[in-house]
């Protein structure tokens, strides 16, 4: 209910604001609405869509994968901590142009360097949180686990994943929003479909309806992603805990 | 199938760089359905050697003989129980083998019934003490090790888990090792006690219990009291 309040404030005070900036800067509500309406019915909207949520799926999960695995291993062993960390601390502070635009030069203008560019820029925060949060780890229990000879798989699933949980979450979090953002410019920079590539077009043409549509379609299916999936996996992990009052 | 620790030294050093002996030269053995009773002042070095026995801790000089297919049981002092599972599942987790007639037999004993389904977070350390135990017992252990089981309860907590405890380990012939500050769970529940030294730990006298332990009476108790309380130990 007070998500659905807040919804409308925000319709509300758009809506007066275009009132007092003028159609040309910031197009009313309806206006933007009719837009998506008619790029909806002509397929291009889920079309663009899809383009960029299967480029945001592919990039986040490989290096969601990948990050988890280097923070784990970095977390664990002295040698690869020492070994991987300049390169992260260069990925890390790396700009995310700079990634993009090399890709695309060295790859060329391909689908695979786009993924590529994205997934290098989303995997070193990865790899800081799950380090982190491998030494976080509480000995006392690995202890446990050995003492009582759990198989190295039991253990790993029922002793480690469990306290790297929200930190994975913390990472896919954190990730997922990067991911967000940066899919677009890799997509304004080198690719001929995607929410990203749309923007570009609407920029260079001023058609703020349009820019405006195809922005708040793409907050919208965020939104619903983090709703549908990321909250659940958050809460189903920390199910355990004692709920905050 | 027999323990048989014979260590001669271990060294610690801190973070200052400084290298501190924590253990003496010690030597003990135990054989099946005996209770090992260390009894030594706070940081005399007991956990230490319990870590080195339990094969945590490599970085020692000596021996450690155990069976190489002994399974362990062991009771740490803080529960370490795994907060995430329920408290049926973290009992499972070590125990895979257990059956569901054993599980729920332990559970009685141990009065754990009505709290198979609860998280860890929800029980008072009392019944996560309780946890613990039945964790170890479900392994059926060859070699058990309660690292002060019965610290910080109530007395009337604690006289029962003792009386809980004697019948597990009477059930089946265990080689126990108990780690205790108190001499009453002591002599109650050992078949030899090992007095140790403060820092760096060694055992200053062994002193076994003739008396079976099913059979002693309180009169009997008494007198093993007083035999203790008359010998001139550092660490009682």
């Amino acid at each position: 209910m007070l998500r659905l309040l807040s919804f409308v404030l925000f319709l509300v005070t758009w809506w007066i604001a275009a009132l007092f900036v003028g159609g040309a800067k910031l197009p009313p509500p309806p206006a933007v609405l009719q837009v998506m309406i008619a790029e909806a019915s002509s397929g291009a909207l889920f079309l663009h869509l899809g383009a960029t949520l299967a480029r945001v799926a592919l990039a986040f999960t490989l290096a969601m994968s990948l990050g988890s695995a280097i923070g784990y291993l970095m977390g664990r062993v002295r040698l690869a901590d020492k070994l991987g960390d300049p390169w992260l601390i260069l990925l890390l502070n790396l700009p995310a142009l700079v990634v993009i635009v090399l890709a695309y030069i060295w790859a060329g203008l391909t689908e695979a360097a786009a993924i590529a560019a994205i997934a290098i820029n989303k995997l070193p925060t990865a790899v800081v949180t799950l380090r982190e949060g491998t030494r976080a780890l509480d000995r006392s229990l690995d202890e446990m686990a050995r003492v009582f000879a759990m198989p190295r798989w039991r253990a790993f699933r029922h002793v480690v994943l469990p306290q790297l949980a929200p930190y994975i979450a913390a990472a896919a979090r954190s990730g997922l929003s990067l991911v967000w953002k940066i899919v677009l410019v890799a997509e304004l920079l080198g690719r001929p479909n995607g929410v990203g590539f749309e923007i570009g077009v609407a920029f260079q043409l001023f058609d703020t309806p349009r820019l405006l549509a195809y922005s708040l379609t793409f907050a919208a299916v965020v939104l619903v992603i983090e709703t549908l999936l990321v909250q659940p996996f958050e809460a189903r992990a920390t199910r355990w805990r004692p709920r905050a009052a | 199938m027999r323990l048989e620790v014979d260590i001669t030294g271990k060294t610690f050093t801190s973070a200052a760089g400084e290298t501190h002996e924590v253990l003496a030269p010690l030597r003990f053995a135990l054989c099946p359905g005996e209770v090992g009773v260390l009894i030594g002042p706070s940081g005399c070095g007991k956990s230490t050697m319990l870590r080195i026995i339990l094969g945590l801790d490599s970085d020692f000089r000596g021996r450690i003989a155990r069976p190489p297919q002994a399974r362990i049981g062991m009771v740490f002092q803080e529960p370490r129980l795994l907060p995430w599972r329920s408290v049926e599942q973290n009992v499972r987790l070590a125990a895979p083998e257990v059956t569901e007639a054993k599980l729920s037999e332990l559970f009685r004993i141990l009065e754990l019934e009505a709290h198979r389904s609860h998280f860890p977070g929800e029980l008072s350390l009392g019944l996560a003490r309780r946890v613990g135990l039945a964790r170890a017992f479900a392994v059926e252990p060859d070699l058990l090790v309660l690292d002060e089981p019965l610290a910080s309860l109530d007395d009337a907590l604690a006289g029962r888990l003792r009386d809980e405890i004697a019948t597990l380990v009477a059930s089946r012939p265990v080689m126990t090792l108990l780690v205790t500050h108190s001499l009453d769970d002591a002599i109650r529940l050992g078949d030899r006690l090992f007095f140790l030294s403060p820092r760096p730990a060694r055992i200053v006298q062994e002193i076994p219990i003739a008396i079976p332990r099913a059979m002693r009476s309180e009169a009997d108790l008494g007198r093993i009291r007083a035999e203790l309380a008359a010998l001139p130990l550092e660490s009682k």
